[in-house]
């Protein structure tokens, strides 16, 4: 398949709006794109897509096919790849790219084992070898522990790329570029799987994905209460967020949702507060890209403190409350 | 059902990130003798998701493990038998190393298919080396089977269809698959039970099955580093500068006062 060409970008949409992760891939598929001088084409698949196909060009797709269709309303690899596998044969496209969402984690294998290609998933950075054309994948391997650069045989390349790890191109409304409607035949004989229903599970306030500060807590901080008094009152003077390691979300200290890390979320926030968090590398992987890493611990060998731009050593039950006190005098 | 789990041995996870050292010469990490290599974490909540659906009818689900690999240890390969499943199968093999997720599910869809009987296969979300996450949805490929990733529970439903949950960003979705199906196990399902000493002494007694690329109908020049579909150009880790300006006082709650001032000069608050 050496005549693929072109970048094929796999988007996302929620309620008609294009999801932050598609403008960040797209921004990164237009650098891939310009780079190789070839076009990027997006592919949005759901129901009600509305005016995201044009918000899709502006953030830097040439081409915008759009698969809407109230069968393909929720997301399920049976159907999504019907529609795939139509859009890579008609677009033979050189490289393919996702978010490495929950959509995308489950769609890149499935369309890689499909083609009999390879995928490299959770990627940071993505480049062209100028020698042979060919892309070069860096992700975090071993838990973030190490990187490495993956390329992939054969065409289409694909590769999934982390939440926040590549900017989105300032959206230009006045961009040129063709948003068609993507029929695909859907085959109702090979759907196995059906989605019953979708179940939200909303937290109050903003959502840490969004937050400038995060107050984190780890196992440390013991049980769920602090997270409603000490540390949400924090994250209340700072306007920010409550978050969490894996440990209190597997202890049902508080919701799975605000869970942040290699398989939780990955957050660039300001300011990230982690209280009574160890810093394992699979946690840093979803904070490390916060502006500032403020640790509160009591082990002063703890790893956060190898990651920590500012720290204090000591009990968080009296450091947390003194804390607050300091910065409602500062900031009021 | 006739349920599957496949379980990777794994570098411990846990331990340390300064015990993570580089063996640039085999493109992998490695870590001292003295830190023992683990089931993956995610691997043991699917044998867990296996169990609890076991535990409705003894008699009436089977539980079979699948490992690939070389040289492994058997007290870590033997734990989802000690927590209560029933037959172990080894791919081990010096030319299964070296693979990544083509390789391993390739090798995985081959003795599966050698297995014969199934009805519900779990993986892992991800495996803690790698971080991959591909192996899951490649076997169903493979084996032309629908995936569910990403559960936090499945269950059989009268009729035999499964109903899973499947995690997604806000909230999850609630699915219902036919089988024969694949599921890939998150944490959110719950921790995974411990061996129990009936259990332990179970599995000592019992052989696993091992199995070499011949027996599963591949070529040993074919499987393993040999059937990769992704290249290394190279592995690196990358160097932390690690400077953190730690605030101390007389007294705890004075440093936390300190801390605040020291982020307000700092323009940080
Ligand atoms: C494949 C894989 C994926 C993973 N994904 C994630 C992920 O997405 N997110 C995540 O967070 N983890 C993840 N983990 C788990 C991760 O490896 C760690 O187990 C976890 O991050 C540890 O959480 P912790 O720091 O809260 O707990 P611990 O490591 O137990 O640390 C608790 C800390 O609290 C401190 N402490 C205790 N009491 C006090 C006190 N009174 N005052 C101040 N400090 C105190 C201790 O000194 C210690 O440093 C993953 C693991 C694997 C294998
Ligand atoms: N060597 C292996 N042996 C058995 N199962 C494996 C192996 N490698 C991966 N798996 C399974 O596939 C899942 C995903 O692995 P990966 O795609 O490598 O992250 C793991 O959680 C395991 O369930």
């Amino acid at each position: 398949m050496a005549d693929n060409k072109g970048i094929l970008v796999v988007g996302e949409v929620a309620e008609g709006k294009l999801l932050p992760i598609t403008a960040e891939i797209l921004g990164a598929g237009r650098r891939l794109a310009d780079e190789l001088k070839e076009q990027v084409t997006c592919i949005l698949i759901g129901e009600k897509i509305g005016d995201a196909g044009k918000a899709a060009v502006a953030a830097g797709a040439d081409k915008v096919l759009v698969a809407d269709n109230a069968q393909l309303k929720a997301y399920e690899n049976g159907i999504y790849m019907q529609v795939m596998e139509k859009a890579v044969a008609e677009v033979a496209p050189r490289i393919i790219l996702m978010g490495q969402s929950a959509n995308g984690r489950d769609l890149a294998p499935r369309l890689a084992f499909k083609l009999g290609v390879g995928a490299v998933m959770d990627c940071l950075e993505l480049a062209i070898d100028p020698a042979t054309k060919s892309m070069h994948c860096t992700r975090p391997v071993y838990g973030g522990n190490a990187k490495a650069i993956f390329t992939s045989e054969g065409f289409p390349q694909i590769a999934t790329v982390r939440v926040k790890a590549s900017s989105p191109i300032a959206p230009d409304a006045g961009r040129a570029g063709d948003v068609i409607a993507f029929a695909v035949a859907l085959d109702a004989a090979k759907i196995k799987a059906k989605v019953l229903e979708t179940v939200k599970e909303e937290v109050a306030g903003i959502k840490i994905e969004d937050a400038t500060v995060v107050i984190a807590g780890g196992r440390g901080v013991g049980g769920p209460e602090p997270f409603q008094k000490e540390l949400a009152e924090l994250a209340k003077v700072l306007k920010g967020a409550v978050g969490a390691s894996r440990p209190p979300c597997d202890n049902k200290w508080v919701p799975d949702s605000i869970q942040v890390g290699l398989t939780g979320k990955i957050i660039a926030p300001e300011l990230y507060i982690a209280i009574g968090i160890s810093g394992s590398s699979q946690h840093m992987s979803g904070c490390s890209g916060a502006k500032c890493i403020v640790a509160i611990n009591k082990d002063p060998e703890a790893n956060i403190f190898k990651e920590a731009r500012f720290g204090v050593v000591g009990d968080w039950k009296v450091m947390v409350p003194a804390f607050t006190a300091k910065v409602k005098e500062l900031v009021q | 059902m006739n349920m599957i789990v496949c379980c990777k041995q794994v570098l411990d996870p846990e331990a340390a990130p300064s015990t993570f050292k580089l063996d640039a010469a085999n493109n992998r990490m490695v870590q001292p003798p003295e830190i023992k290599p683990v089931v993956n974490p995610y691997d043991e909540q699917a044998v867990e998701a296996a169990l609890r659906i076991k535990d409705k009818d003894k008699a009436a689900n089977k539980i079979t493990i699948i490992s690939l690999g070389n040289n492994l240890a058997r007290d870590v390969v033997k734990k989802p038998l000690s927590m209560g499943a029933d037959e172990l199968i080894l791919l081990e093999d010096p030319a299964f190393e070296g693979g990544d997720s083509f390789a391993v599910a390739s090798a995985l869809a081959a003795a599966i298919k050698k297995v014969g009987q199934f009805d519900l296969i779990f993986c892992g979300r991800q495996e803690s080396e790698w971080d991959d996450g591909q192996v899951g949805s490649g076997l169903a490929e493979l084996l032309g089977i629908p995936s569910v990733t990403i559960a936090k529970k499945a269950e059989v439903m009268d009729g035999g269809k499964v109903k899973v949950e499947r995690i997604v960003a806000d909230g999850y979705q609630v699915l219902e698959v036919s089988t024969p199906a694949l599921i890939t196990v998150s944490n959110e399902l719950g921790e995974a039970r411990y061996a129990t000493l009936k259990g332990i002494m179970a599995a000592s007694k019992k052989q696993p099955v091992v199995w070499k690329p011949a027996d599963i109908g591949m070529d040993a020049g074919k499987v393993g580093a040999a059937a990769r579909k992704s290249k290394i150009v190279k592995l690196f880790q990358p160097v932390k500068e690690g400077k953190c300006d730690i605030v101390s006082a007389d007294s705890p709650a004075e440093a936390a006062s300190l801390l605040a001032q020291k982020l307000r000069e700092n323009k940080v608050i």
